[in-house]
């Protein structure tokens, strides 16, 4: 059994104009100590899946259909208590930009005790020694005299390492990184990644690591899921979506990573738009963008289907394997 | 921390200036005070001697050091509806004023607050909709239109409660109070609701307001991410937060206060500075209304000054005087 | 142009907010029966002649006293209070628009101004307003409202009292709509097309007029609304206080004060109506200014 398991999973948005599916059918599973590779452009629905499986949608989205389950057993109904009591405790999040995810008015000491002292049963004294721990574990210097700091007073690569320290505090065995180096210098990223990579696999922690950025994953996933148009467009092992992808726009994707190997002319874009959520074309919604469309993909909308080592959501897997 | 004050008392001194500068130009130059305090009959001479008197024979900036000089001493001219110095009638009606401010301003934070931060919570719920319904009306009532239902129901239905004056006051050197007596007491619910009513519905929709937009904030989602109970997020991390703009507009809003005085003492004819200054604009009596002006800039000043240590405290960004 | 108003989704947000609806009725229904009033009040109550004084005090007619002709009583001198409330709603009105008008011409001059030109008379101009902006308005109104009756002669004033106070809240509230245009202003001014516009050289004045004017009306339409209901109660209460229009020209402000001498006496009507009537207008002014301020700012959405 998968420590986390999302199945067909939909989230949806009611508007003026009927109901919006921002997620659509979305299934994949996270074994214990995994990183999990989350792609896709903005507006894929990355985000918003990591939302949904810690139970923090924004209202009016709500989840219409299907499930998620941890340790095999449901979250996605659980009471808005019971589900913060996992908040934290079974499942962490890291956001994007640690300059806003910090309280600036509270010292950063106090936020890694107060979180811990919510979900464990800690004196003061053991609270703050395990956070002068925690900050030393991520690698913030002087941590001993720097746990009454401010946020303020920290970088933003820095800021980033104590949100880490926050997420991961609890012991949690999942931890949710929407996109956490994006907010961050080019020069702080790989840092960051090394840390988040570091840690987790010595607390053994699951990452589900959102980001759009294709070069990451590739060096740290263990597995991938592209998402286009909040659906999975393909999910699989991490090398084998990168060197031999089976959906065409997976395959633009890694078109579009610089190589360091090949010497590669000219990075290749993929032409045009991803669709608004309230204008999704018929059958595949890829279908318009598509270099290899044809007359079944603009009809049916493909699931799933094995291809190869992965699994695509294009016709062309169906064809493949027929 | 010293720096601090003393960089926000020296920012204080231009508009203090300016304030005199306007209270002086009122007071030596609009209308015609020799010929308002002469009245018809009057002959060249005692003119020409009350213009010296008055030093208006002086150069303006002569004049207007000289004014500037007298009204840090507490000499603010002569009033000329009463015949009396100005400052010893400003002194006369400030405890009663202070009073009756200060137990408003009291009412507004201790029920404008919690409500506040209640229904920016509970933003949906029947009870926050109805709050909401009432600070709406408390906003759009004109503050002499509630003063005037009060006294309407207590007063004349009811018979409850005295409807004006300040009933009985114990005086102590320069002081009086009312604080001290049962009538006082009394005589004081009436006003201090009418004033603050306006006050706590204010501050209730901004403490409801900046409640709403804090709890939106990503450090507030980093913290429901990080399984922290309702209560350690409301009442802690957002309220705190709230905290900055809340305490700026209440320190601006004792200053509305004191201008919403006005009106009130005039319903309930409640003998502080805004009586005496309706009074005085009335009759344009000048001297009495630089006077309120100048002494108004210096309260809003202190208050300020107030709210800006408070700041100090509440925020750790100001206090490394970064950003 | 108009379908296509009726299709946005600034209309859909005001059907769907049946407060927005029933207070644009309100504000609606008042205005009319302010702007024709000499028509649809039935009686005149500046009429000195129609006037008779063994009319007065008649109760509401719901009371037992009451009659039907004088629906909301009579006043001391036998005035019906349904009439001068009419009357006097237009008079209000006449001098809240009036002073809105001119604090928005005022401030939307100086804010085009101050967020144009920057520098100097950007930082003079801020300056002012933040130190105006720390008074209270009624304040301010209450002293330029005294220093005009010190500075002018007595029969004159009488005879201008509408346009000072017009003058007097209008410079209470200039502020506002300076530093929202002042904002707004250097925001444009940054955007490629007033950029361009510069390049080609068309001048200063017209830029600001024809490119940036626009750009800056929604925001001032929604601060001339709330204000609206604010300059509305300024001229009240300055009239309430007996500073503001003689009873000559009785504003409603005016009409509260003087009924307010007689509630003592149990005439509570000659006071509550007008007092009701103003609330109830500047509480719809209110609510659909609050309407409008959500509609137009998108991040509420």
């Amino acid at each position: 059994m998968a420590l986390l398991e999302v199945e067909d999973l939909r989230v949806e948005f009611p508007t003026r104009r009927g109901l919006l599916r921002a997620l659509d059918g979305v299934s994949f599973q996270i074994e214990a100590g995994e990183i999990l590779g989350v792609v896709g452009e903005s507006g894929a629905g990355k985000s918003l899946t990591g939302a949904a499986i810690i139970g923090l949608l924004e209202p009016p989205g709500r989840i219409g259909a299907g499930q998620v389950r941890l340790n095999g057993e449901r979250i996605d109904n659980l009471s808005p208590e019971r589900m913060r009591r996992i908040r934290g405790k079974q499942i962490g999040a890291i956001f994007q930009d640690p300059l806003t995810t910090l309280n600036p008015l509270y010292s950063i000491g106090r936020q890694l005790t107060e979180t811990m002292q919510t979900h464990m049963k800690l004196s003061d004294r053991d609270a703050r020694e395990r956070a002068i721990k925690w900050l030393e574990d991520v690698g913030i210097p002087a941590a001993r005299e720097r746990i009454e700091a401010y946020p303020h007073e920290f970088s933003g690569g820095m800021r980033q390492r104590v949100v880490i320290a926050l997420a991961l505090c609890a012991e949690p065995r999942l931890v949710i990184a929407d996109e956490p180096t994006t907010a961050l210098d080019v020069s702080i990223q790989a840092q960051i990644i090394a840390l988040l990579k570091r840690i987790t696999r010595e607390h053994g922690t699951a990452v589900m690591l959102v980001t759009h950025d294709m070069g990451v994953i590739a060096e740290t996933a263990d597995h991938v899921a592209v998402m286009y148009a909040g659906r999975i467009a393909e999910i699989g092992p991490v090398r084998d979506v990168v060197r031999s992808p089976s959906h065409p726009y997976s395959e633009g994707l890694m078109g579009s990573i610089p190589s360091l190997v090949h010497r590669v002319d000219r990075l290749r874009q993929i032409d045009g738009a991803m669709p608004r959520l309230n204008a999704i074309p018929q059958g595949c919604a890829f279908n318009p963008r598509c270099p290899k469309v044809f007359d079944r993909c603009r009809q049916e909308r493909p699931g799933l289907l094995p291809a190869g080592a992965t699994r695509a959501a294009c016709w062309l897997a169906e064809a493949g394997n027929g | 921390m010293f720096a601090f004050i003393l960089s926000r008392l020296f920012q204080a001194v231009p508009v203090l200036l300016v304030v005199g500068a306007i209270a002086f130009t009122m007071f030596a130059y609009v209308g015609d005070p020799v010929t308002i305090m002469l009245g018809q009959d009057y002959t060249m001479a005692q003119r020409e001697m009350l213009v010296h008197q008055l030093g208006l024979d002086q150069p303006f900036f002569v004049q207007y050091l000289n004014y500037l000089w007298a009204a840090l001493h507490g000499n603010f001219g002569v009033s000329y509806r009463l015949a009396r110095p100005v400052g010893a009638l400003i002194l006369e009606r400030l405890p009663a004023t202070i009073e009756l401010s200060m137990t408003a301003a009291f009412l507004a934070v201790a029920v404008g607050v919690p409500l506040g931060v209640y229904t920016g919570i509970k933003r949906n719920s029947l009870g926050s909709r109805l709050i909401m319904i009432f600070s709406l009306i408390g906003v759009s009532l004109p503050t002499f239109l509630i003063g005037i239902l009060l006294i309407l129901f207590f007063a004349v239905l009811l018979g409850w409660l005295p409807s004006f004056g300040r009933g009985d006051v114990i005086r102590m050197a320069h002081w009086s109070t009312g604080f001290l007596t049962l009538s006082g007491l009394r005589s004081l619910i009436l006003p201090a609701i009418t004033l603050g009513l306006f006050q706590m519905t204010l501050i209730m929709r901004l403490v409801r307001a900046e409640m709403m937009e804090v709890l939106r904030s990503d450090y507030i989602k980093f913290a429901r991410a990080r399984g922290l109970t309702d209560r350690a997020i409301n009442f802690g991390h957002a309220l705190k937060n709230t905290l900055v703009p809340v305490i700026t507009i209440i320190g601006l809003n004792i200053g509305g206060l004191i201008a919403f005085s006005i009106v009130t003492e005039t319903v309930f004819q409640w003998p502080g500075m805004g009586l005496l200054l309706v009074q005085s604009i009335g009759v344009a009596d000048i001297p009495v209304m630089s006077a309120y002006l100048q002494l108004i800039a210096l309260l809003f000043v202190g208050i300020n000054l107030v709210v800006d240590l408070l700041y100090y405290a509440v925020d750790p960004r100001l206090r490394l005087g970064k950003r | 142009m108009l379908a296509r108003f009726f299709d946005s989704d600034f209309f859909y947000s005001f059907r769907r907010n049946p407060v927005a609806m029933v207070s644009a009725a309100v504000v609606f229904m008042i205005i009319v029966s302010a702007v024709f009033s000499p028509w649809l009040a039935p009686h005149n109550p500046f009429d000195l002649a129609s006037l008779n004084l063994l009319d007065s005090f008649k109760p509401p007619f719901f009371q037992a006293d009451g009659e039907l002709s004088y629906p909301l009583g009579t006043d001391d001198q036998g005035r019906d209070v349904l009439s001068a409330i009419m009357y006097g709603t237009r008079i209000s009105l006449t001098v809240g628009v009036l002073a809105i008008a001119f604090a928005m011409v005022v401030g939307i001059g100086l804010g085009l101004l101050a967020g144009y030109a920057g520098g100097a008379v950007d930082a003079l101009l801020m300056r002012i307003v933040d130190v105006q902006l720390s008074f209270p308005a009624i304040l301010i109104a209450l002293l330029v409202d005294g220093i005009a009756r010190a500075a002018l002669p007595r029969e004159f004033h009488d005879r201008i009292q509408l346009w000072v106070l017009v003058v007097a809240i209008g410079i209470a509230q200039w502020p506002q709509f300076a530093r929202t245009v002042r904002g707004s202003t250097m925001v444009e001014r940054g955007r490629e097309y007033v950029m361009a516009a510069r390049v080609i050289g068309i001048p200063s004045v017209r830029i600001m007029l024809s490119h940036i004017l626009p750009n800056v009306l929604g925001p001032v339409l929604v601060i001339a609304t709330l204000n609206l209901g604010l300059a509305v109660l300024s001229e009240a209460t300055l009239s309430f206080l007996g500073v503001g229009l003689p009873p000559t020209q009785p504003s409603l402000g005016t009409l509260i004060r003087i009924g307010n001498d007689f509630l003592f006496s149990g005439e509570w009507w000659v006071t509550i109506f007008p007092g009701l009537t103003l609330a109830v207008m500047v509480l719809s002014i209110n609510l659909l200014g609050d309407w409008l301020r959500d509609a137009l700012n998108p991040r509420l959405r």
